[in-house]
């Protein structure tokens, strides 16, 4: 008997792999989100200065407006940077998006000539030459975008630019509805 | 009206597939002969019905036909010939046709080549290879179909995904497909051998060529994949543990144990349903691979289109292939009795040996490229497992399969002293040493157990000479006897030979590229030197170049070495235009002993690029190497007992007995 239960052995093994692999494929889990831990807290402190001279410097306040609003990371060396650009400018002109974007790592000067050549649609900009408020936000690198309901609290977190379909079926959404 | 011809092709293709597929396995259990031809003729049909498809398919892509939705998704007017062909493949759709045109002739071949199997048994074989094709077939037409039409036609196509631009990834799929798809007439040839009840040393004579032709494809597919990454990543890796890669290796480590317990079915008569179970596994991980990286379950750098509704056809197929296999063998499997007793010490004892350590292996593989999943479905933590995971595991595992590698062949059947087979290693076994304390000295002396490892390499090498030599008693015989050993020496232990001296070659680059390569990482401006390892680099300039469908940075770096000039390299980073993707180009300069490697990375004029710069000891050896052990296994395959010393059932059983 012993012995039988052991030729069954691999099919029991593949009886469970496939479990895991059903689970995956219904839980519509997206294998490449590595997870943030910035979701559903409070988004960190914000107090930087303007990008752009001549502007107020940026603090917490501007997270707590009761409007949803867009945190963008960028710089002007980051080549993904470049390819999301275009779809910031559209939401900020086309859905009327809040968008405050912060330039990480990234000379002010240099970072004011890359928006002005590219167009700029941030309504507040402001400058992380040192990366610090990087640090605080836990961000890996650039670009990276948080999107923020209108209590200050982070719902979405993405790692790289964002798409096409990210800002259908996810930045789009949470504008109207304030939830992801 | 061609891409409609392909398609109707297809549609056929799955009738006789479901012909093939049926009758003859009514025709074997009934004893009707003429059921049971009807295999044979189907098969062909079915083959040439898919080469008119695939050969449609092709056509749509060379004369880039954008009113076809799968060409204008994956091509473009710009592209160069060969990316368009290679395009056919370079997508999910036409990826499954070539796995159904490989699966396809793959059957036809059993049909051709099959002559000396007993009726029944080929009947099942090829009814088994038919019903694989129906899945396929069936998933092709009805999820994946690469004819549908686009109307209006656009004007010009979206492009082949950039990193796939390159000639190493245009052949990478069709050898690794290959490689897959051989698995699965492994795979029919079990389980029309459980259906039969019966596992005999001739059933192990017509299992092994199909297993080797496979395994040798496997093996040059997955050389070519890691060359892929070596010049394309620009980390001056070779191998990442990606999933892909994972994906592809788990199927060689059960092939390569299949090829070695094949062998103690037909000497021996024992070890029958490990064997069939190999046989059975070795497919299923190939489907499995294939599951992996086209359901988006794992991500990885290799990109393909991940759809989660194909992840569950490819999922029930997965399961219906392995789980009706792994069930039939639960059955029947239990009934499959050996007639020989094992000595620990013999040549079966370290065949064995070989399979327990080779499965341990795909099973550490196996656990490392799913435990991300598991973990993440069952506590939501995200992590990955990567190299620190399998330098822990696959590596020292290694270290006993190296060891026993070359004592094996030195054991004779049925029983044998171990003590003799390690003398006559000795000297193997003291150049091997002589050359870890040399490298551990000279090279590096901090890293000992990379001394260990290039030992072990030189061990594989050594080794596997001493045993060619003592066939062939060079040296203890006249020369004119030795070379009339050679002469009937069986090709079969010729490819074992370089095969596993070959193996030898793969692990000395592997180390020597792994420990002691040296890396520069560097921003340069035009005119600003850096050095490694006695070459002087002078970043000349920064070129904007044009190519046929991207505009490239191109850097050119001249190279001198003690003063004099040493090489010029020119390496680029692509953006391609159509897809707005960047892909780095290297540039290596390889003597055969070492590369020495360029990529460059982001930069303007005013800060700078980013220059690395690899050094990389013995690096090509891995590919050649790679490429010798398919050769040998090509070698083995030309052996004439494998081709036409298997007449028939009876005489083979007699020569056992």
């Amino acid at each position: 008997m012993s012995r039988r239960l052991l030729f069954l052995l691999p099919l029991a093994t593949l009886a469970l792999m496939a479990g895991f692999f059903a689970w995956s494929l219904m839980a519509g889990r997206d294998p490449a989100s590595i997870g943030s831990v910035m979701v559903g807290r409070p988004a960190p402190k914000l107090d930087l200065r303007a990008l752009r001279e001549g502007d107020k410097p940026l603090t917490d306040a501007l997270l707590r407006t009761g409007k949803p609003t867009i945190v963008n990371f960028f710089a002007s060396w980051c080549t993904p940077c470049l390819a999301e650009h275009p779809l910031f400018t559209r939401l900020a002109q086309r859905d009327g998006a809040v968008i405050i974007g912060i330039a990480w790592k990234n000379k002010p000067e240099e970072a004011r000539a890359w928006l002005a050549k590219l167009g700029d649609p941030f309504l507040y900009a402001g400058q992380d030459f040192d990366g610090r408020t990087g640090i605080d936000w836990g961000l890996s690198g650039v670009p990276e975008t948080y999107l923020i309901d209108g209590n200050g609290i982070v719902r979405f977190h993405f790692r790289g630019p964002i798409t096409e379909k990210d800002v259908r079926d996810t930045i789009l959404p949470f504008l109207k509805g304030g939830k992801p | 009206m061609i891409p409609e011809l392909g398609h109707f092709a297809l549609i056929l293709a799955l009738a006789v597939a479901l012909v093939q597929g049926t009758l003859p396995l009514v025709g074997a259990a009934r004893g009707d002969a003429r059921l049971m031809a009807l295999g044979s003729t189907a098969a062909l049909t079915q083959a040439l019905l898919v080469v008119i498809a695939f050969a449609a398919l092709t056509q749509a892509y060379v004369t880039s036909d954008f009113s076809v939705a799968n060409v204008v998704a994956n091509s473009h007017s710009a592209k160069p010939l060969i990316y368009k062909i290679s395009g056919v493949w370079g997508n999910h759709e036409g990826s499954m046709l070539l796995w159904a045109l490989i699966l396809a002739v793959f059957g036809a071949a059993v049909a051709l080549f099959g002559a000396n199997l007993p009726d029944t048994l080929r009947a099942r074989v090829l009814a088994i290879q038919a019903l694989i094709g129906v899945g396929f077939l069936a998933f092709l037409l009805f999820t994946s179909n690469p004819f549908e039409r686009l109307s209006p036609a656009p004007a010009d196509g979206n492009g082949l995904n950039p990193l796939l631009q390159d000639p190493g990834l245009a052949f990478h799929p069709p050898l690794l497909y290959l490689g897959y798809v051989g698995f699965s007439v492994t795979y029919a040839f079990a389980i029309a051998a459980l259906l039969e009840g019966r596992v005999d040393p001739a059933w192990a004579r017509w299992v092994r060529p199909w297993t080797l032709a496979a395994w040798c494809f496997l093996t040059l597919g997955i050389a070519l994949g890691s060359w892929w990454a070596y010049y394309i990543l620009g980390w001056g890796g070779f191998w990442f543990w990606d999933p892909v890669e994972n994906a592809s290796l788990m199927p060689w480590l059960a092939g390569t144990a299949l090829l070695h317990s094949a062998i103690v079915v037909e000497k021996r008569d024992a070890l029958k349903s490990w064997t069939v179970l190999l046989a059975i596994l070795a497919f299923s991980l190939s489907l499995l691979g294939t599951f992996l990286v086209r359901s988006g379950v794992l991500t990885s750098v290799h990109a393909f289109a991940q759809d989660p509704a194909r992840g569950l056809y490819i999922l029930a197929f997965l399961l219906t292939v392995t789980g009706g296999g792994l069930a039939l063998y639960a059955w029947r499997a239990p009934k499959l009795t050996s007639s020989g007793l094992f000595q620990p010490v013999s040549r079966e004892g370290a065949l064995i040996l070989n399979n327990l350590l080779l499965c341990t292996l795909a099973a550490t593989v196996l656990l490392g490229t799913l435990y991300p999943l598991f973990l993440d479905l069952l506590t939501g933590n995200k992590v990955s497992v990567g190299p620190p995971f399998f330098n822990a595991t696959f590596v020292p595992i290694c270290a006993p399969l190296f060891a026993a590698l070359c004592v094996g062949p030195f054991l004779g059947w049925k029983r044998a002293e171990l003590w003799p087979a390690l003398q006559q290693l000795r000297i193997a076994f003291f150049v091997s040493v002589v050359a870890a304390i040399v490298a551990a000295v000279a090279i590096d002396s901090r890293s000992t157990l990379a001394a260990v490892a290039f030992g072990f390499g030189v061990w594989l090498i050594a080794g596997s000479l001493v045993e060619f030599a003592s066939r062939l008693r060079l040296g203890r015989a006249p020369w004119a006897e030795s070379m009339r050993r050679l002469r009937a020496t069986p090709r079969a232990a010729i490819g074992m030979t370089i095969s596993h001296a070959a193996l030898g070659v793969v692990v000395l680059g592997a180390v020597a590229t792994g420990a002691w390569h040296l890396e520069v990482i560097q921003t340069l401006k035009p005119g600003e030197k850096t050095r490694i390892g006695g070459y002087d680099i002078t970043l000349v300039r920064v070129d904007n170049v044009q190519g046929p469908n991207y505009v490239a940075e191109r850097a050119t770096l001249d190279v001198t070495t003690g003063g004099r000039p040493f090489t010029i390299l020119q390496p680029e980073r692509r953006l391609f235009t159509v897809q707005r993707r960047q892909v780095a180009e290297t540039a290596i300069h390889s003597d055969g002993l070492r590369d020495l490697y360029a990529a460059m990375g982001e930069g303007d004029p005013n800060t700078g690029w980013v220059i690395r710069l690899y050094l990389n000891p013995l690096a090509p050896w891995i590919w050649l190497g790679a490429a010798l052990c398919a050769f040998g296994g090509f070698v083995s395959l030309s052996d004439r007992r494998l081709r036409i010393g298997a007449p028939s059932r009876r005489s083979a059983v007699q020569a056992a007995e």
